[in-house]
């Protein structure tokens, strides 16, 4: 169905080939999983697949690239939009009318279908993904989930043989993500569509592909099963690290496969309990006290109740995860704790002091916020020029920003533009920014969006240490994986209000939708992360 | 079966909630501010006000859009007092029946013919009244257009070779609130680094972010477009392009001078009629022409049914009754200032502008949004705010319910 021959990618100006001699046969039918590291050309390779990569892009691309027949060389992608139907990483960016409805039928309209096949298939869309109710709704008032099942709606709607679809959960709560991916496996089952989807999220997708193709970062690809593959890739799910580490084969690629073959490292590891994180609040003796406290704290918007009397105290010395879906008054909840975002009532305590009643500055040296677009924050030209004016603005020594940068990410270039930094480099620099201003509390809102693993990884060791230094630090995030490796204490949030807080296992073990996925394959042991089990197996591996 | 329930049903079907083609609407609103602009006399000028009111209010939806009408009748009188107030300034000084007199502020020699304040007269401040009152009905015709008509089903409804014009409107349209929420974004933001910067320094920190993310979804967009087979037919030729675009623009030209020449009698007469007829071939052979090219459908289209057309009628009868009229007896048209008469409604006028109100009844009522989903919050800016994710609970929390 699609076919890359011999294809090498160079974005203009770049020394290096993104893509480079690319062979890639990819069948009717399958859905094929891209992974690879950020900036690995991912989004390129999907590109390249109607042509937006270069015609959209610039650059050179030399080879062929063809679907269904079709050279990309020939014709503008608009020419397949009967062949291929792409979604990209932000579903609200790329909707062109503002009813779900208008949006269904427009792609339909450009290829100038008779209205009455029209009307049919927008039925049918409308059920096949589960949105018929949402009809006449505007597109920007649906939740994240919804909009992503709608873009996928407008592109289904002229029957493409091909589906690309980039990033399609990233952004979304656990349970959104399985309702998309529930809707595009249905599609490769009933309808025998292709589907190209890249996502760094492999846990949610992997256990869905028939195929994975893996780039490697250097130019070149791997392709093939993706039980194979997974044996040795650099990008791979906690369940793969965990099958590597028991030494299953063939290797699990999702919860359902990994717990039939778990019996016996479930038995291995019965007489021991995890190692609770070492910098828990408890261990920290009589210095930890609280480093924020909150009282009934009330964010409205109008009429509508946002966080509704929510009390929430942070101890020093401790990493707390706050989950909910999207919308369930997360992000209203930090921004009222840092003092910038509206309070109706309630009050917040921070060493004395209330950062809502102090002046912007005041109240950023308390508590530090770095927000969901987290590149806000950055305007200027140059990483060192952030760092500088970060520096003016904390009123911090010279060169003090720059350092906390070294210590987050070591050897980002110093005259590189902000834009052109990977994920993990510009969420490390905002951190830096946000943090010369010395703030004992850091809220950080959806950090993880767009990090790939080692970035991740990195990104909780930078939280742990953060810590360890004695701040209290509230991460908001969909992501459970990341909350299992780096928090202490897991605050649930429903509909405004705290349906749940305690420790991190206690919390997400018990849950279906946050449970890491180590833990659902070693219930009802508590283990949360890989590095937990491995740890508890060394001695026996040594005594062995 | 009897005839009388035949009647019965086809009125009942005829009754169905559904919202009419824009383009009626429009039509009837033109023909209202045409009989508006053939007549001076404030009792058949609120006459016409108070029919689009009417109307308007048995027949809009409840969109935003709907309720703009209000906005349109404030600014009428706005215009009105204006006026008035501007014949008191520059009085000008016709007139006998001087009702008071101000203070003249005097002026250097050579602004010969402009006095500021003076007498001032009742005759002058009639005059600007009526012409006052005139203009205003014309807006507010338009504005019970814009009341009735959905502005962008009537972009949708724009013929196929005017299609890339509606969509750019379209799209520039949505991007006004995108950009208000980008900079609201960005100032929050601003505000969590301190925020200590003033004047020139801290709009480039604002601008800068938001033009970035600006340019960025417009890319996005274009790409999504394209990848939805946005403008797949454009492969015509140039000089075919250049032609329609010629034919189009000419014939438009040519209307606007006929318009012009129809509502103002003192112009010659080939301006008028003939003019507005030769602009009207011209421009539809133009966008005939463009729109042979375009292979491209619409989905649910409005169409032009009984409904349309009687309201089309209804106006175009009214405005072209008055033409008539002012050729017959144009002495209750425009109500004489010297000397001073008190202005009457004459019954073939009045009959003529209450033609106009015949839409009130022989439309379908408007389709009503169902009320779990017309609600403020969809009004706001959602995404990225917190209050989208209050929004997005909000909406979770119905489906559970429903």
């Amino acid at each position: 169905m699609i076919t890359f021959d011999e294809v090498t990618f160079t974005y203009s100006g770049a020394d290096e080939a993104v893509l480079r001699d690319m062979d890639l046969r990819i069948g009717e039918g399958e859905l094929c999983l891209v992974t690879g590291r950020t900036g690995v050309g991912k989004s390129t390779l999907l590109g390249a697949v109607n042509g937006l990569v270069p015609r959209f892009t610039g650059g050179h691309l030399h080879g062929r690239v063809e679907v269904a027949g079709q050279d990309t060389r020939d014709f503008p992608p608009q020419e397949f939009a009967h062949l291929v139907g792409v979604v990209g990483q932000d579903p609200l960016a790329g909707f062109v009318t503002d009813t779900v409805e208008e949006e269904l039928a427009y792609g339909m309209e450009q290829l100038s279908l008779r209205p009455e096949v029209m009307r049919k298939r927008v039925e049918e869309t409308l059920d096949l993904l589960g949105i018929a109710e949402l009809r006449h709704r505007a597109l920007r008032t649906l939740s994240g989930g919804q909009q992503q099942r709608v873009a996928i709606g407008s592109v289904l709607t002229t029957h493409p043989k091909v589906l690309v679809l980039d990033e399609p959960t990233s952004a979304l709560d656990p349970t959104a993500a399985e309702e998309v991916l529930a809707a595009v496996v249905r599609l490769v089952h009933d309808l025998g569509t292709t589907v190209v989807v890249a996502e760094h999220r492999v846990e949610r997708v992997l256990q869905y592909a028939d195929r994975l193709v893996h780039l490697t970062g250097d130019g070149g690809v791997r392709d093939g099963d993706p039980a194979e593959l997974m044996l040795d890739s650099d990008v791979a799910p906690p369940v793969v690290h965990l099958g590597r580490l028991a030494g299953w084969r063939p290797l699990p690629l999702s919860v359902r496969d990994a717990r039939r073959q778990a019996a016996g490292l479930r038995e291995r590891l019965s007489p021991q309990l995890p190692d609770v994180p070492s910098t828990a609040s408890t261990q920290r003796g009589p210095e930890s006290g609280a480093g924020l406290t909150a009282r009934r704290v009330v964010v409205s918007y109008g009429s509508l109740i946002a966080v509704r009397d929510v009390d929430l105290e942070l101890r020093r010395g401790e990493v707390v995860a706050l989950m909910g879906r999207n919308g369930s008054g997360k992000s209203s909840l930090l921004w009222a704790l840092q003092g910038s975002g509206p309070r109706r009532s309630g009050t917040v305590d921070v060493a004395g002091s209330d950062p809502g009643e102090l002046s912007a500055r005041a109240a950023r040296a308390l508590v530090g916020l770095v927000p969901q677009t987290a590149s806000d924050l950055l305007y200027l030209e140059t990483v060192e020029a952030e760092c500088a004016q970060g520096d003016t603005e904390a009123g911090a020594t010279p060169g003090a920003c720059r350092q906390l940068l070294d210590g987050l990410a070591p050897g980002v270039p110093g005259d590189r533009h902000p834009r052109d930094l990977s994920e993990g480099q510009k969420l490390a620099l905002v951190l830096a920014v946000q943090l010369v201003a010395a703030p004992e509390v850091v809220l950080l809102d959806e950090p993880t969006r767009g990090l790939d693993y080692h970035a991740k990884r990195r990104f909780t060791e930078s939280v742990r240490a953060l810590a360890g230094e004695g701040r209290s630090v509230v991460v908001a995030t969909h992501d459970v994986e990341f909350t299992a490796g780096a928090a202490d204490r897991v605050v649930v949030m429903a509909e405004g209000e705290v349906v749940a807080d305690g420790p991190t296992a206690d919390v997400v073990v018990s849950s279906p939708a946050f449970a890491p996925q180590v833990s659902k394959i070693l219930h009802p042991q508590t283990w949360l992360t890989v590095d937990q089990v491995a740890a508890a197996l060394a001695p026996q591996e040594a005594s062995a | 079966m009897s005839s009388s329930r035949i009647t019965a049903g086809l009125t009942a079907r005829f009754r169905i909630p559904r919202s009419l083609h824009p383009g009626a609407w429009w039509l009837w609103a033109l023909g209202m501010a045409t009989a508006a602009s053939r007549t001076t006399n404030p009792l058949l000028l609120l006459l016409i006000v108070a029919v689009c009111g009417y109307v308007v209010v048995q027949r809009r939806g409840d969109a935003p859009w709907a309720l703009a009408f209000r906005m349109y009748l404030l600014l009428g009188a706005f215009i009105v007092f204006m006026r008035v107030v501007f014949r008191i300034v520059f009085g000008g000084g016709q007139g006998e029946t001087v009702l008071f007199t101000l203070p003249e502020v005097p002026l250097p020699e050579w602004t010969a013919g402009i006095r500021l304040f003076g007498p001032v007269a009742a005759e002058q401040l009639l005059s600007g009244l009526y012409d006052g009152l005139r203009l205003a009905t014309m807006l507010v015709c338009v504005g019970a257009a814009n009341a009735l008509a959905n502005p962008k089903r009537m972009l949708k409804a724009l013929p196929g070779a005017l299609y890339e014009i509606g969509t750019s409107v379209v799209v520039a349209l949505s991007v006004a609130p995108q950009l208000v929420e980008s900079v609201q974004r960005i100032r929050r933001a601003r505000r969590l680094r301190g925020g200590t910067q003033r004047g020139m320094r801290a709009l480039r920190g604002i601008l800068i972010p938001v033009l970035e993310d600006a340019l960025t979804r417009s890319l996005a967009l274009a790409a999504a477009m394209a990848s939805h087979g946005y403008g797949r037919t454009g492969r015509t030729a140039p000089a075919a392009r250049l032609l329609t675009g010629f034919l189009v623009l000419t014939g438009l030209l040519g209307v606007c001078a006929g318009l012009y020449g129809v509502m103002d009698s003192s112009v010659p007469a080939y301006l008028g009629a003939p003019a507005l007829l030769a602009g009207l071939a011209v421009a539809t052979a133009g966008l005939l022409l463009g729109g042979r090219r375009v292979r491209r459908s619409r989905y649910r289209p409005d169409r032009w049914r009984t409904a349309e057309l009687l309201t089309v009628a209804a106006g175009v009868t009214a405005g072209a009754l008055m033409y008539v009229t002012t050729k017959v007896d144009p002495a209750d048209l425009y109500p004489s200032l010297s000397p001073m008469t008190w202005p009457t409604l004459g019954l073939l006028p009045a009959l003529t502008v209450l033609v106009g109100l015949l839409p009130a009844w022989l439309t379908p009522p408007p389709a009503l949004t169902p009320p779990q989903r017309a609600g403020p919050e969809h009004d706001e800016p959602a995404r990225t705010h917190p209050a989208a994710e209050e929004n997005a609970r909000r909406e979770t929390s119905k489906e559970t319910v429903s």
